[in-house]
C-alpha cells in the first residue's frame, strides 16, 4: 500500500494503543522475559557496550564526583525551593510570548493537549521523544480524540510500529536487534505513510534511511508537535530538550504550534546550573561527551519557529513523592538510563518486566512514588517494584545526581509492609515468618534452641551435609528449584565457641 | 587490643567453621578474640525486607554487646555494610526515636569499630602476608555490599596474593552481582538464578579450583548452585583459606 503525502493512512487510530496496565508483578513477569533467549542476548550485547563506553566517557573527567554532588546539590535546592521557582519560570515564559498550563494529573494533562490540538483544526500531532507524555499515556488519549500521534525518534517508531511497549527509557527499543526492526519496517511503515524501500536489508544505514524517508513527510506535513523537557531555566524560560538524532529539532521548529509537556521537576533557577547538567547528561547517557542535538526556545520568536507555544506543568504524584523525605531524592533523575544500562537485573529481564515507562532501577523507586505509594496503598504490581533488586547498589555509583537508589528501594520496602499489615487483618505467612524471626532474634537464648533445632532438622534431611531438591511452593521451592544449600551445622559456631573455642577467655 | 568477633547469625548457625577460621587466623597473629555470646544479628535480614521497626532492638543490641571493644571483626562484609551504613538510618526511624531515644548515640560510637576481615588485617592489624600456605587455584568475587558499601577495594587480594602457593585467577565481569540479594534470592527467585548462573559459569570459565569471597551469604548461593550442578568447584570464605597452613583446608 502506497500513500500519497496528505493522504495519510489512519489505521492507527482503529487499533487500541499497547499498555503497562495489566502488567503481572515483577517475579511474573520476569520469569516470562527471562525465557526469551533472543531477548537476553539483545540485552547483554547492548547493556554491556553502552556500560563500557559509559565508564570510559566519565573516566576522562578528573572532576566527575564534583560535577555528581554539583548536580545533586542543585535539583535539591530546586526540590527546595519548587513553588517559588514555578511561579518564576511561568513568569518568564509568559513574559517570552508562551502560555502556562498547570495539570495536576495524567487526564488533565492530555484534556490540555487534546484541547490545544483541536484549536488548531490538526488531526495528527509529530512527537519528539518524551517520558512525561509516555507516563500520562498521551498517544492513546489524543487517539480517542481522533488525532493520530506519530513518534519520530528512531527507537520510539520501532516501538510504534511495532505495536510493542518500550523497555528502556533512552533506548525504548533496546530489546529488538536489526533483523527484527527491518521486518517491523517492511511490515508496518506502509500501513501509516510511505513504506520502507524495496529491498530492504538489515544493514544499519539502510535501516536508518529507511526511517529518515518515511518520517520526512511527517515532519513537513505536521502543523503541530508535541515535546517532552529535559530541563526548564527558570529565570528566562527557556525550554531544553536534548536529543541525538535531529528529529526533536525539526519537531521543534517546523510546526506552527508547539506543546511541551514537562515534569515539574525538571527546572533549573539559571543557566549556570544548565551547565552542570550538560555535562552530566550525555556522558551518563550516550557516553557521548558533548550532546549532538541541544534545542533551546524561549517562548515565541516571530517570523522564526513555532508561533503559538505552550507548556504544561505536569505534577501527576511528584508533589506526593517531595513530601517524602528519604523518597523524593528519585525527583533529581534526569532520565539517563545509567542506572538501567549497569543494573544485572534490568540485564536479565528487560525493562517491560516492570509494567512501567520507568524501568529498571530508577522506575523501580520513581513508578510506586509517582502512583502515590507515600499516600495509600499501591497495587500488587507496584507493589513488587522495590523488592525487583539484589540491592547491589551498582544503580547508586552511576547515578550522575548521586540517587542513593538502594537506600531509597529498602524505605519503600518498609512503605510496602506497613501497608501490606494494615491489609492483613490476620497475618500473612511472610509477616508471620518476620515475626518469628525477629522474636528468635531478639535474644541469644532464643537464637542458640533455634539453631540446635534446626541442627536436628539437618540431620535428618542432608546428604553429605547439603539439602538437596526440596520441593514444595513459596521461597522453600524457590530456593531447592535450582540451588543446593548448607545444612544447618550440628554444632553452631557458639556452641563451639561454649565448649572448645573460648579456651576459657573473656566471652562476657 | 580488645577485638570481638561479630559472627553474623547464618554464619553461626549454618558455617560455624567460617569464624573458628577467624580465630584460628587471629591467634597465629598473635591476636586474642572474643565472642561476646549476648550477640545475636544486624538486623538486615529484616531492614532489606521491609520489616524496619523489627531491627531497632537488634540495633540496640548490637551497641550494646560491642559497646567498648578496639575492633569488631566479622566475615561478613554485608553485615558490616549493615552496622555501618544503615544502622544510623534504623536508630534515625522515628520509631525509634519513641522506643530507645539514645540510639543513635550507641550507634555511633560503636559503627566505627566495625570491620569486615579483610579491613582488620590490613588496616587495623597491618598485615597483608598473614603466614597462609593453600596451594590452589583461586577465583576472588567482591561482593556487592563488600565492594560497594565498604569499599574493601583490593585488600581481599592482596591478602591472597600473599599467600604461599595460591594461584589467583581472574573472574571474568567480577564486579556483576551473583543475584543473591537476601530475601532477593527467594522472592525474586527465577531472575536471582539467572544471575546465579551467569557467575557461575564465569566461575567455571576462570578455571578455579575455589571460588572465595569476604561473604557467606553469596557463596551459599553461588555454592548451591555449583553443588546442584555437581561441580568439583568448592566456595571457601577469605577466612578459611587464610586460616589454612597445610595443603588444604
Amino acid at each position: 500500500m502506497t500513500v500519497a503525502p496528505g493522504d495519510p493512512a489512519r489505521p492507527l487510530r482503529d487499533r487500541p494503543e499497547p499498555t503497562f496496565r495489566g502488567t503481572p508483578p515483577f517475579p511474573e513477569a520476569a520469569r516470562v522475559a527471562l525465557a526469551d533467549d533472543q531477548l537476553r542476548a539483545n540485552l547483554g550485547r547492548a547493556t554491556t557496550t553502552i556500560r563500557t563506553k559509559r565508564a570510559a566517557a566519565v573516566a576522562e573527567r578528573a572532576d566527575w564526583e564534583e560535577l555528581r554532588l554539583a548536580g545533586a546539590a542543585i535539583k535539591d535546592a530546586v526540590l527546595h525551593d519548587l513553588p517559588a521557582l514555578l511561579e518564576q519560570l511561568e513568569q518568564s515564559v509568559t513574559a517570552a510570548g508562551g502560555t502556562v498550563h498547570w495539570a495536576r494529573d495524567a487526564a488533565e494533562a492530555n484534556a490540555i493537549v487534546a484541547a490545544i490540538t483541536h484549536a488548531t483544526g490538526a488531526r495528527d500531532v509529530v512527537k519528539v521523544k518524551s517520558m512525561a507524555t509516555q507516563e500520562i499515556e498521551l498517544n492513546e488519549a489524543l487517539r480517542l480524540e481522533g488525532i493520530d500521534v506519530w513518534e519520530t525518534d528512531l527507537a520510539e517508531m520501532i516501538v510504534q510500529l511495532g505495536h510493542d511497549l518500550p523497555s528502556h527509557i533512552l533506548v525504548p527499543a533496546i530489546h529488538r536487534n536489526r533483523s527484527e526492526i527491518r521486518d517491523i519496517f517492511i511490515d508496518e511503515m506502509g500501513r501509516v505513510g510511505r513504506p520502507a524501500p524495496a529491498g530492504l536489508t538489515d544493514a544499519p544505514p539502510e535501516l536508518a534511511e529507511a526511517a529518515r524517508l518515511h518520517l520526512r513527510e511527517k515532519f513537513l506535513r505536521a502543523r503541530v508537535a508535541v515535546s517532552g523537557a529535559n530541563f526548564a531555566v527558570a529565570e528566562t524560560g527557556t525550554v531544553v530538550v536534548v536529543e541525538s538524532e535531529g528529529n526533536g529539532r525539526m519537531c521543534l521548529t517546523l510546526p506552527e504550534t508547539l506543546i511541551t509537556v514537562m515534569g515539574i521537576e525538571k527546572l533549573v533557577p539559571t543557566w549556570r546550573d544548565l551547565e552542570v547538567f550538560l555535562q552530566l547528561l550525555p556522558r551518563s547517557a550516550t557516553a557521548e561527551r558533548m550532546n549532538p542535538y541541544t534545542s533551546m526556545w524561549t517562548g515565541v520568536t516571530p517570523g522564526d519557529g513555532p508561533q503559538a507555544f505552550h507548556l504544561i506543568l505536569l505534577d501527576n504524584g511528584r508533589t506526593d513523592t517531595l513530601s517524602d523525605p528519604t523518597g523524593r531524592q528519585a525527583l533529581r533523575c534526569i532520565r539517563c538510563s545509567a542506572c538501567l544500562n549497569v543494573c544485572p537485573v534490568y540485564e536479565r529481564t528487560g525493562g517491560q518486566a516492570y509494567g512501567s515507562v520507568y524501568p529498571g532501577p530508577i522506575g523501580a523507586i520513581l513508578t510506586p512514588q509517582l502512583r502515590g505509594i507515600a499516600k495509600h496503598p499501591v497495587d500488587k504490581q507496584t507493589a513488587s517494584l522495590p523488592f525487583a533488586s539484589s540491592l547491589c547498589g551498582a544503580c547508586f555509583d552511576v547515578c550522575p545526581v548521586r540517587i542513593d537508589i538502594p537506600e531509597v528501594l529498602v524505605h519503600l520496602r518498609g512503605q510496602v509492609v506497613r501497608q501490606s499489615e494494615a491489609d492483613h487483618r490476620v497475618p500473612s505467612r511472610e509477616q508471620v515468618a518476620f515475626g518469628v524471626a525477629a522474636w528468635t532474634l531478639r535474644t541469644p537464648r532464643r537464637l542458640g534452641l533455634a539453631e540446635r533445632s534446626a541442627g536436628l532438622v539437618g540431620r535428618v534431611l542432608a546428604r553429605r551435609g547439603m539439602l538437596g531438591r526440596i520441593p514444595g511452593p513459596g521461597p522453600v521451592g524457590g530456593w531447592f528449584r535450582a540451588r543446593d544449600m548448607r545444612a544447618p551445622a550440628r554444632e553452631s559456631f557458639r556452641a563451639w565457641w561454649r565448649t572448645k573455642g573460648g579456651r576459657g577467655s573473656d566471652d562476657r | 587490643m580488645r577485638i570481638a568477633l561479630f559472627i553474623a547469625c547464618y554464619n553461626d548457625a549454618l558455617f560455624p567453621e567460617v569464624g573458628q577460621a577467624v580465630v584460628r587466623l587471629l591467634r597465629r597473629l598473635g591476636h586474642e578474640v572474643e565472642f561476646p555470646a549476648e550477640q545475636t544479628c544486624c538486623g538486615q535480614l529484616h531492614f532489606n525486607s521491609g520489616y524496619q521497626d523489627a531491627c531497632i532492638p537488634l540495633v540496640g543490641r548490637f551497641a550494646d554487646v560491642f559497646a567498648g571493644f578496639d575492633a569488631v571483626v566479622t566475615p561478613s562484609g554485608s553485615c558490616a555494610s549493615m552496622v555501618r551504613r544503615y544502622h544510623p538510618v534504623v536508630a534515625a526511624l522515628d520509631s525509634a526515636a519513641r522506643i530507645d531515644p539514645t540510639l543513635p548515640d550507641r550507634v555511633a560510637a560503636v559503627g566505627p569499630h566495625v570491620y569486615e576481615l579483610s579491613e582488620l588485617l590490613v588496616d587495623v592489624l597491618g598485615v597483608v602476608d598473614v603466614g597462609a600456605r593453600f596451594p590452589h587455584t583461586v577465583a576472588f568475587h567482591p561482593t556487592c555490599h563488600s565492594a560497594r558499601l565498604l569499599g574493601v577495594g583490593d585488600r581481599p587480594t592482596r591478602l591472597l596474593n600473599a599467600v604461599e602457593g595460591l594461584t589467583v585467577v581472574d573472574l571474568p565481569r567480577s564486579a556483576s552481582c551473583c543475584g543473591f540479594g537476601g530475601t532477593f534470592a527467594v522472592k525474586n527467585a527465577d531472575t536471582s538464578i539467572a544471575m546465579g548462573i551467569d557467575k557461575v559459569d564465569d566461575v567455571l570459565a576462570s578455571g578455579a579450583e575455589v571460588l572465595t569471597a569476604g561473604d557467606t551469604s553469596c557463596l551459599m548461593h553461588i555454592g548451591g548452585l555449583l553443588s546442584r550442578r555437581n561441580s568439583p568447584v568448592r566456595v571457601m570464605h577469605l577466612a578459611e583459606i587464610l586460616a589454612s597452613t597445610g595443603g588444604d583446608a
